[in-house]
């Protein structure tokens, strides 16, 4: 390196100044590329949603969600046994997997720090998320369906959704527990605070909506899934809700009990298979139902994402 | 009071209907029924269950049959679970039973009733636009559709046919309409050429071969039948020189062969002994020609007396198939359940 | 005293429930892998493992039988390496244009759509590749394309782990340090400069990683495929054919006709320990990957 002082070698005054203009003008360019991709990205989902909308929006009626489906008058059929099916699925699913996924989070995120069995949890749990769906539908057939004899029932079905959406509940929530500034869990430890307490009281309260978030993007994927459910009995023509007519039951603690147990137990039927089983009939009013069950369960995915969507802005002007 | 007189009357309809052979008309059954019937198996039959399913809840409500599409062998295995509480009461089937069912239902103490309950024709369909075959013999489609076939094009099918790739559509194999027409057309069970556009969607096909000038593709009949204005169907000689083109009359009395294919329901025996099973059974069997034959079902009934006869089989509890015996290959429905009275 | 005895206990028995929670998943790969290899051991008893994977020609279900492995590797690779063709430049570029260029507001309005892009049923998005794609995007560009074809199904995976890539390699360019950014700025780079020179290389791995991710996404996709890229197990390149992935003929199988027990169902085991052993790999490669690039900026 020579000795001379680096201000005394100026480079001359054209050297920049040309392709200055060129690269910002390549700058421009790149900006307006990036752009026309995103746009095309968000443009196709309109695309997906124009075509369904097209085909299956007359069809959407308040007959279609509280109708059992029909066969033989396609005009009369509806969604309600397909729905709730999904509700009772979304909400077994959300009760199982939701305290295992958060106590895995705090567990890796809080307590393990960073040992080989933290790392090999971690490993495994971001492999068991790249597992093709239907592998779970036929651990869920051999472990839930036979071996704990659980039946071709809504149980077995939301227990095996519950595995699915686990590894989606545990790197969510601990990306928003490692969100939390650890300045907060610094304080509590000074103030003699134990680590649960810390936890407890002033992380998970901090984390919670991103863990919310989290959890309801997890819960929607496990709406859309058609075949592990089909693997583990769910049906296709299901005239009756789980557990039957709400009116069936007395309304005492037993009935309430006996509900319970009923339709933990029954059959039943999901919206993305009903929506299958709808497309794949040679009749046409058959693919215009199927539209229309599209348009219902996009607008309950819609509703989950826009919840999502309200939880992180508010926890954002929490903040400032 | 009155439901005693009604209980009386309707239990004289019924018995003057046993002794014609067939269950009560509309199913008169006499006290409101409830519990489940499960019924799972293939999506071909589906269908007449669920189009049964649904007329039989008006008649009684608190009986809830719900159908599943597993397929006709994912069927046989809930049909064959280990456990008696999982397993399914009626298996619907695209084919018959299979010797490795027979030797675990024999294995699981399973006895079952198998029931014909209708015809499908599989039909033959080219593009709308191909105006120069109106016809195919079973030898061509044999030629057409076997295995490593050098067929690509129209014009080696038939002298005459003009120079047109030759575009093939059919299911995709592990599939009951593949099992039957590889068997029919064939000669042996899932011997195929591999280099056809296979698809598990029956409308898929309709819409490929619709798409596509020279395509060709088999399906059930019930898909051409919605689609009539975007496919041409092709009348099958079967070797005596008379093309028969299917519709419902042809393949209910069987001039239109070899696919044809009759269409089964399995019973496991000791629930036909449930009084809400048993009566679903009545039902279906004392309504079959009207479920079969509904536009939104689209397959064909199984003549009046052979119904009889297969009822009879119910009611005596005749268990096995009749297919377990190697001389029933190639004998014809009527053949081999009429003359099965114990 | 006592209250501290108490304190501790009740800490451990906290720590333990967690521990179980985090445990639960470690019991789910065991299970899968118990389930999968028990059922392949049968079917390996009965095809030499030579053949499987080293054959060429699949026919497990049609006669005369073959139970060569590759046409089914090959087609996922096909279709998972042209979803990464389309994921990746998008993804990046949306990613960089987020992170660096847009405006707040339409951050705050792309981050909420592209996560029901990621959102969306698989089934959804299989019948758009038959509907949509296929006859309006593909065929009329190159007739020849076939109803059933690797491109359609490339297209709309790709388009399902957009979200993925976007959001992980957004986050990958907003851990390379500000001080580095400015520093290129204070020598008078532009945008476009700063964005592909400094700040991509940075991030370089955690963008690998985010790839290495979505191909394993992309090799696990069920539904999608089985609808758009067909059942015709074939060993080709050529995107415009139909195919088949090693998961589209799980689903065709256990959805289907085989009695259970005999060597044909059996096949669905040994293709799904195929098929999880490959996503180990890529998974094993992807975490070896953000381990290096955790250590840059620690």
């Amino acid at each position: 390196m020579s000795a001379a002082p680096l201000h005394s070698r100026t480079p001359p005054p054209d050297v920049f100044r040309p392709r200055l203009a060129l690269r910002r003008r390549l700058g421009a360019a790149f900006a307006a590329f990036c752009l026309l991709l995103t746009l095309g990205a968000l443009g196709v989902l309109f695309v997906l949603l124009a075509q369904v909308l097209l085909a299956g929006w007359p069809w959407v009626s308040r007959k279609f969600i509280a109708n059992m489906p029909s066969v033989l008058t396609p005009e009369q059929a509806g969604m309600k046994s397909a729905i709730y099916g999904t509700l009772w699925l979304a909400v077994l699913t959300g009760l199982f997997s939701v305290p295992v996924g958060l106590g895995a989070a705090i567990y890796l995120e809080e307590y393990a720090g960073r040992s080989r069995l933290a790392r090999f949890i971690q490993f495994n749990i971001a492999n068991l998320a790249g597992v093709p769906s239907i592998v779970y539908g036929m651990l869920g057939l051999a472990v839930f369906v036979r071996w704990l004899r659980c039946d071709r029932s809504v149980l077995s079905g939301a227990l095996t959704m519950s595995l699915l959406v686990l590894p989606v509940i545990i790197i969510a929530s601990r990306e928003a527990l490692a969100a939390v500034p650890s300045s907060i869990r610094q304080a509590a430890f000074a103030l003699g605070a134990t680590r649960w307490q810390t936890v407890r009281h002033h992380v998970l309260p901090a984390a919670l909506p991103g863990m919310m978030t989290g959890i309801i993007l997890a819960l929607s994927r496990g709406i859309g899934e058609t075949a592990p459910l089909i693997l583990i009995g769910a049906l296709s023509y299901v005239p009756f809700v789980p557990g039957g007519p709400l009116s069936d039951y007395p309304l005492t603690s037993t009935g309430l009990r006996q509900w319970l147990s009923t339709a933990l137990f029954d059959q039943f039927t999901v919206m993305p298979i009903q929506i299958y089983d709808w497309v794949a009939r040679p009749q046409p009013e058959f693919h215009h139902l199927a539209a229309a069950g599209i348009i219902v369960l996009l607008g309950v995915l819609l509703g989950m994402n826009a919840t999502a969507v309200a939880i992180r802005a508010w926890q954002q002007r929490r903040r400032t | 009071m009155r439901k005693d007189r009604l209980g009386r009357r309707v239990g004289l309809a019924a018995m003057l209907c046993g002794l014609c052979g067939l269950p009560a008309a509309s199913g008169q059954a006499p006290e409101k029924l409830s519990g489940r019937v499960k019924v799972d198996g293939s999506s071909t039959v589906a269908p007449i269950m669920m189009a049964a399913a649904e007329m039989f809840r008006a008649e009684q409500p608190r009986v809830d049959v719900a159908v599943g599409i597993a397929g006709t062998g994912g069927g046989f295995k809930k049909f064959l679970e280990e456990r008696r509480e999982l397993r399914t009461d009626i298996n619907d089937a695209s084919r018959a039973i299979k010797a490795p069912e027979m030797a675990r239902a024999a294995q699981l103490g399973v006895e079952f009733i198998e029931l014909p309950i209708a015809y499908d024709g599989i039909a033959i369909a080219v593009n709308a636009s191909n105006s120069f075959c109106d016809s195919l013999t079973v030898a061509e489609l044999k030629r057409i559709w076997e295995p490593d076939s050098p067929i690509n094009n129209w014009k080696d099918v038939r002298l005459g046919f003009p120079d047109l790739r030759l575009k093939l559509y059919g299911p995709a194999p592990d599939n009951g309409t593949f099992d039957y027409f590889t068997e029919a057309v064939v000669g042996k069970e899932d011997a195929s050429r591999s280099d056809y556009t296979a698809s598990v969607d029956s409308n898929v096909r309709v819409q490929g071969v619709a798409g596509d000038p020279g395509g060709l593709g088999y399906f059930g009949f019930s898909y051409y039948e919605a689609n009539r204005d975007r496919l041409k169907l092709l009348a099958i000689d079967n070797g005596d020189g008379k093309p028969i083109k299917p519709s419902l009359p042809a393949i209910r009395d069987g001039t239109y062969r070899p696919l044809s294919r009759p269409l089964f329901i399995y019973v496991n025996k000791e629930a036909a002994q449930r009084p809400e099973v048993r009566a679903f059974l009545q039902f279906l069997f004392a309504n079959a020609p009207r479920i079969v034959e509904n536009p939104k079902v689209g397959y064909a009934a199984l003549p009046a007396d052979l119904y009889r006869a297969i009822w009879s089989r119910l009611e005596q509890g005749v268990a096995g198939s009749a297919f377990a015996d190697p001389n029933a290959a190639g004998r014809t429905l009527p053949e081999l359940f009429s003359g099965q009275k114990k | 005293m006592l209250r501290g005895a108490l304190r501790k206990a009740r800490e451990a028995a906290i720590h333990g429930l967690l521990l179980i929670c985090a445990a639960v998943s470690i019991v789910t790969t065991v299970a899968i892998i118990a389930v999968l290899l028990s059922e392949s051991a049968g079917f390996f008893k009965q095809v030499s493992p030579l053949d499987f994977f080293l054959g060429t020609r699949w026919a497990p279900l049609l006669e005369p039988r073959s139970f060569g492995v590759l046409p089914l590797i090959c087609g996922t690779f096909l279709v998972a390496g042209g979803a990464l063709l389309v994921a990746v430049p998008a993804g990046l570029a949306t990613a960089v244009f987020l992170s660096e260029y847009a405006p707040n507001w339409f951050r705050q309005v792309a981050k909420p759509v592209l996560e029901i892009l990621a959102g969306i049923p698989t089934v959804v998005y299989g019948y758009f590749a038959l509907v949509f794609v296929t006859p309006h995007v593909l065929k009329p560009l190159w007739p020849q394309t076939e109803i059933f074809n690797a491109a359609s199904a490339a297209i709309v995976v790709g388009i399902m782990t957009l979200p993925t890539i976007c959001s992980l390699c957004d986050d990958a360019l907003r851990a390379v340090p500000r001080s580095l950014r400015e520093a290129a700025y204070a020598l008078s780079a532009t945008k476009l400069e700063v964005s592909t020179r400094i700040v991509l290389p940075g991030a370089l791995s955690g963008v690998v990683a985010a790839v290495l991710l979505a191909l394993a996404r992309a090799i696990g996709e069920t539904m999608a495929v089985a609808l758009a890229a067909g059942m015709t197990p074939k060993l080709t390149l050529n995107p415009l054919e139909s195919i088949q992935t090693m998961t589209a003929y799980i689903v065709q199988v256990s959805m289907g006709d085989t009695p259970a027990g005999t060597l044909e169902y059996q096949t669905i085991f040994s293709v799904g320990s195929t098929l999880f052993a490959i996503t180990l790999a890529v998974n094993l490669i992807a975490h070896r990957v953000l381990r290096r690039f955790r250590e840059v900026y620690e």
